[in-house]
């Protein structure tokens, strides 16, 4: 009885420091900006000023930030499901010689840390005239190894007599793919969809590299600048920041639900 | 056009989308079923059908991941600013640049902080939510939550909580009797700080990088938490309950049973984050702007090299020692780790 109390005491504890920083973004965010510079440790704003959001996301240009970022995050998330279902269908359903190297090449190339990757990149993508455009965001990250490996893997655990009885009622490879196969592995479409959005989101340094123009700059970016810009109020940057982690939050929450731990396990045992 | 009209059309598309879901679908429906056709002409030979189907993945991976490993090796070998071939120049030039071993001071620094804590201080919560039935699933989201917010945005937060006047940290410190720290603008080591300067200032890691340790260990430690929830419950609850009525403590199961069983995900989470440790960038970059001679790792060196001298053959070349050493430092943990894993 004293161990679950003091169980729950410490997971308390640790899940306060976990929230605090929220906590405070958010209070700061509704205070006025003498409040919010003022050494107090008050979490309740004298009073809720929530005409803040509005003056932050006029203070910089947000709406076209959020615009370029959900253009590329968006089309990187959908292109990544599309190509990870096709690679990791082939991989795992397909029988056919040379199998075996192409997936230990994809398996090495994730150990290719992305600093190495990042110059040449640059390049590459200034030979090919992309620089400044969103193809530069979004092209390079449309396909990845360990999105790949984990649908092979959730693919591997369906029994073949699925695949067999399809293909007995006729159902081509795509149909079956996309009808059949990819719902019974939901959990995983979720997870890999997730992290490519988050992935993207959360993206800053690519993005600082290969483009420079203003109307081109994703949030991540925007918000460095924003707090870079001499005399910021607090308050403002607060709302800023409350405004460039809500998107991410609520779509964590709404596929929550789907988004099993047991699809992150795939790789781990043998 | 303007964003806010483009915005508003996408959602206007969208939403029609939505509404005619059913024809959506049938449309889909026929184009795979053309495709499909299509493939089926190569139904005797799959390894057509596989080539179309990895063609685009796999080219993808191989241009961007796989040809620029080669291609930096190619650029670090010339000095990229005079358009000469140099050799080994760069190399040798950054094995005697003391800059560069300052940087791969503080990623070590880094590395070291932050890879053992951050896993020790997960497995335990981990260990204590799968022990409580009640709010489990409430606290393994509060946990996860910094996980899926942008380290930019977060540490946004953190400046502000750290800030040296009349911020929320020193506020409290000195609400209790302590000296106010400057946080993330303090240089000066932290063995330095506590010992009260028995040891010089430049001796061990910058309470400006212990700071953004802090801070990435908050900020990633929901993803193993996570990882580490799911191990735990593969484990078959039997072996830990007949190790308990053979007399075994609550010590002993987890340091004799739970952990051996635990080492495959163990193994994975650090061979995963000492790799990313070596990438950090996005928190050094945020919290301190990525200046600052003690919070410079080896990745804001190259990316000083590239984009304020534009000494791209140099950075090429650092990459590529970095990437070496990653190779050798995953090897030797596969080595010497690897055997004590246990796989069922």
């Amino acid at each position: 009885m004293m161990l679950r109390a003091l169980t729950y005491a410490i997971l308390s504890f640790g899940s306060i420091i976990t929230i605090f920083p929220f906590v405070w973004m958010l209070s700061t965010s509704l205070k006025s900006a003498r409040e919010a510079t003022a050494p107090a440790l008050t979490l309740i704003p004298d009073a809720w000023r929530w005409r803040n959001f509005a003056d932050a996301f006029q203070a910089a240009p947000f709406a076209t930030y959020f615009y370029n970022t959900f253009i590329v995050a968006g089309t990187v998330m959908a292109a990544v499901v599309v190509t990870s279902l096709l690679a990791g269908y082939a991989l795992s359903r397909l029988q056919f010689r040379g199998r075996g190297v192409v997936f230990a090449f994809l398996l090495a190339t994730m150990m290719v840390p992305f600093e190495v990757t990042l110059i040449p990149n640059f390049l590459l993508i200034r030979d090919l005239g992309w620089y400044n455009t969103y193809a530069a965001l979004i092209v390079p990250w449309c396909a990845n190894a360990f999105s790949i490996f984990l649908v092979r893997q959730a693919f591997l655990t369906l029994p073949m007599d699925f695949f067999e009885a399809a293909r007995v009622d006729g159902c081509g490879h795509l149909r079956f793919l996309t009808w059949i196969a990819a719902p019974l592995i939901r959990p995983t479409m979720v997870t890999i969809a997730l992290f490519a959005f988050l992935g993207s989101y959360n993206s800053l340094l690519w993005p600082i590299i290969v483009t420079n123009d203003e109307n081109m700059r994703l949030i991540q970016y925007g918000l460095t600048v924003f707090w870079s810009e001499a005399g910021v109020q607090l308050n403002l940057l607060m709302c800023a920041s409350t405004i460039v982690i809500v998107p991410t939050v609520a779509l964590y929450f709404a596929a929550q639900r789907n988004f099993l731990e047991s699809s992150l396990n795939a790789g781990i045992k043998g | 056009m303007h964003p806010a009209l483009t915005l508003g059309i996408a959602i206007v598309a969208v939403a029609l989308l939505l509404a005619t879901r059913a024809s959506a679908r049938r449309a889909l429906d026929a184009t795979l079923e053309w495709c499909d056709v299509q493939l089926a002409r190569f139904e005797r030979r799959p390894i057509i059908i596989a080539g179309m189907l990895l063609a685009v993945p796999v080219t993808l991976v191989t241009v961007f991941s796989f040809f620029p490993l080669l291609y930096a090796v190619y650029i670090s070998l010339f000095d990229t600013r005079r358009g000469t071939y140099i050799a080994l120049g760069n190399y040798h030039r950054a094995l005697a640049d003391p800059e560069f071993w300052r940087s791969v001071k503080v990623t070590l620094y880094y590395a070291i902080g932050a890879v053992p804590l951050t896993i020790v201080l997960s497995f335990v919560v981990a260990w204590l939510l799968f022990r409580i039935t009640r709010f489990r699933s409430l606290f393994r989201t509060v946990y996860f939550l910094p996980y899926v917010t942008s380290a930019v945005a977060a540490a946004t937060v953190w400046r502000v909580l750290l800030r040296p006047q009349s911020g929320f940290v020193n506020v409290m410190l000195v609400s209790v009797g302590l000296e106010p720290q400057k946080w993330l603008i303090e240089p000066r080591s932290v063995f330095h700080l506590i010992t009260g300067g028995a040891i010089p200032a430049d001796v061990g890691p910058s309470l400006a990088l212990c700071c953004i340790i802090a801070f990435d260990i908050w900020h990633s430690s929901g993803f193993m938490i996570v990882v580490f929830l799911a191990g735990l419950s593969a484990i078959p609850r039997q072996l830990e309950e007949t190790a308990r009525l053979d007399g075994a403590s609550t010590f002993g199961v987890v340091r004799y049973v739970t952990i051996p069983l635990l080492s495959p995900t163990i193994f994975f989470l650090v061979i995963v984050s000492a790799i990313k440790s070596f990438q950090a960038f996005n928190s050094f970059y945020a919290l301190v702007n990525a200046r600052g001679e003690d919070t410079q790792n080896l990745i804001v060196y190259i990316y000083a090299q590239f984009y304020e001298n534009q000494h791209i053959g140099y950075g090429a070349s650092i990459a590529v020692i970095m990437c070496v050493a990653i190779v050798l430092l995953t090897i030797a943990q596969w080595r010497i780790a690897g055997r004590q894993v246990y796989y069922e």
